[in-house]
């Protein structure tokens, strides 16, 4: 078990991927870019489609998150043997069964089994 | 049931529970499962926020004939506090830069601004929340609010521990100086600091964005 034998302070420095400050640069400038055209779109009415604009600003939002992930967060394969990229599989797994299950069954609930207006209450047995 | 009984029994009891418990541990340097640990408690904190995106999207359109997105949003305030958290992110990067190069006062300094910016964040949207509440858009108005009170009020008690950690962190740099325990804190706020930044992605868009369409 020799090879797990580290010298004294390499085990600080393998986590040492902070990035360097071109990283947080490029980040930031597309962190802006990416955060002010879903604003302009939706503040302008640039589109007027409603659902087209929501479906551009969630892909905004999810190219977002992930130049968050490799520019802030210095997301990569390799770091904690992987560790790191596979807890984080797991939770966006939870997480879209968390969502897509809520809304879906809640939608389902809300449209079967609620009396919508006063009318409908009024037809209840 | 009998295969615990059929164990070899040229082991003594030592080495059976040595076998069992790994008493023969490997070398654990200080710190050395910190980060992976953060990051899981991140991981887990993330799902306390996808909680409060679900109960947002399935309560999200139940007025109770109160007020909605579009009567009390104020989409330039929220762009202002977007940058704001923005520009906290790139400057605690600066932060991290600076620990890299072992420079203490700097470190301190961009860790200071952070906490401007942070600060300001929360205090802007303290002033919305105080706005909601005086037009009578309270926590308990509507199902639609008492949602986007959870979801963006733990975002900002978040921030706020955010800020109470870094303070002290640059108390206990300027005691202790860069190390390697306070670097690893460092390190481990820069995380959390990200983290928030990510979450306020899916605030902005689909709280504040979508709800404004």
């Amino acid at each position: 078990m020799s090879e797990h034998v580290h010298p004294n302070h390499h085990h600080d420095d393998d986590h040492g991927s902070h990035g360097s400050l071109r990283d947080y640069v490029i980040g930031f400038i597309l962190s802006v870019i990416l955060t002010a055209i879903p604003f302009w779109l939706v503040m302008t009415g640039a589109i007027t489609d409603k659902s087209t604009t929501a479906l551009v600003i969630m892909a905004f939002a999810a190219v977002q998150i992930v130049v968050h992930m490799i520019y802030f967060l210095h997301m990569n394969t390799k770091s904690e043997n992987g560790w790191t990229v596979m807890a984080l599989i797991f939770t966006i797994v939870v997480l879209v069964i968390t969502l897509s299950g809520s809304l879906w069954v809640m939608y389902h609930l809300n449209h079967n089994m609620m009396p919508m207006t006063t009318h409908d209450m009024g037809q209840l047995p | 049931m009998t295969a615990t009984a059929e164990m070899p029994k040229n082991l003594s009891q030592p080495e059976l529970q040595a076998a069992f418990y790994d008493l023969n541990e490997h070398d654990h340097p200080e710190g050395g499962s910190t980060m992976l640990g953060f990051w899981m408690y991140l991981m887990s904190d993330c799902l306390i926020f996808a909680m409060l995106f679900a109960a947002y999207g399935v309560l999200g359109g139940s007025f109770a004939a109160g007020p909605g997105p579009k009567d009390l949003f104020d989409l330039p305030l929220v762009a202002l506090n977007t940058a704001m958290l923005l520009f906290s992110s790139i400057t605690y990067g600066f932060a991290m830069l600076a620990m890299e190069k072992n420079s203490k006062g700097a470190t301190q300094l961009w860790l200071l601004v952070t906490a401007v910016f942070g600060g300001a964040f929360l205090f802007i949207e303290l002033y919305e929340f105080s706005h909601l509440i005086h037009e009578g858009a309270t926590p308990m108005r509507s199902g639609f609010l008492t949602a986007f009170f959870s979801l963006v009020g733990t975002h900002g008690l978040h921030v706020t521990f955010g800020l109470i950690w870094l303070f002290t962190l640059v108390v206990q740099i300027g005691k202790k100086g860069l190390i390697p325990a306070n670097k690893r804190r460092l390190m481990c706020l820069s995380l959390f600091w990200h983290f928030l930044d990510v979450i306020w992605i899916g605030v902005f868009t689909f709280v504040y964005l979508m709800g404004m369409l």
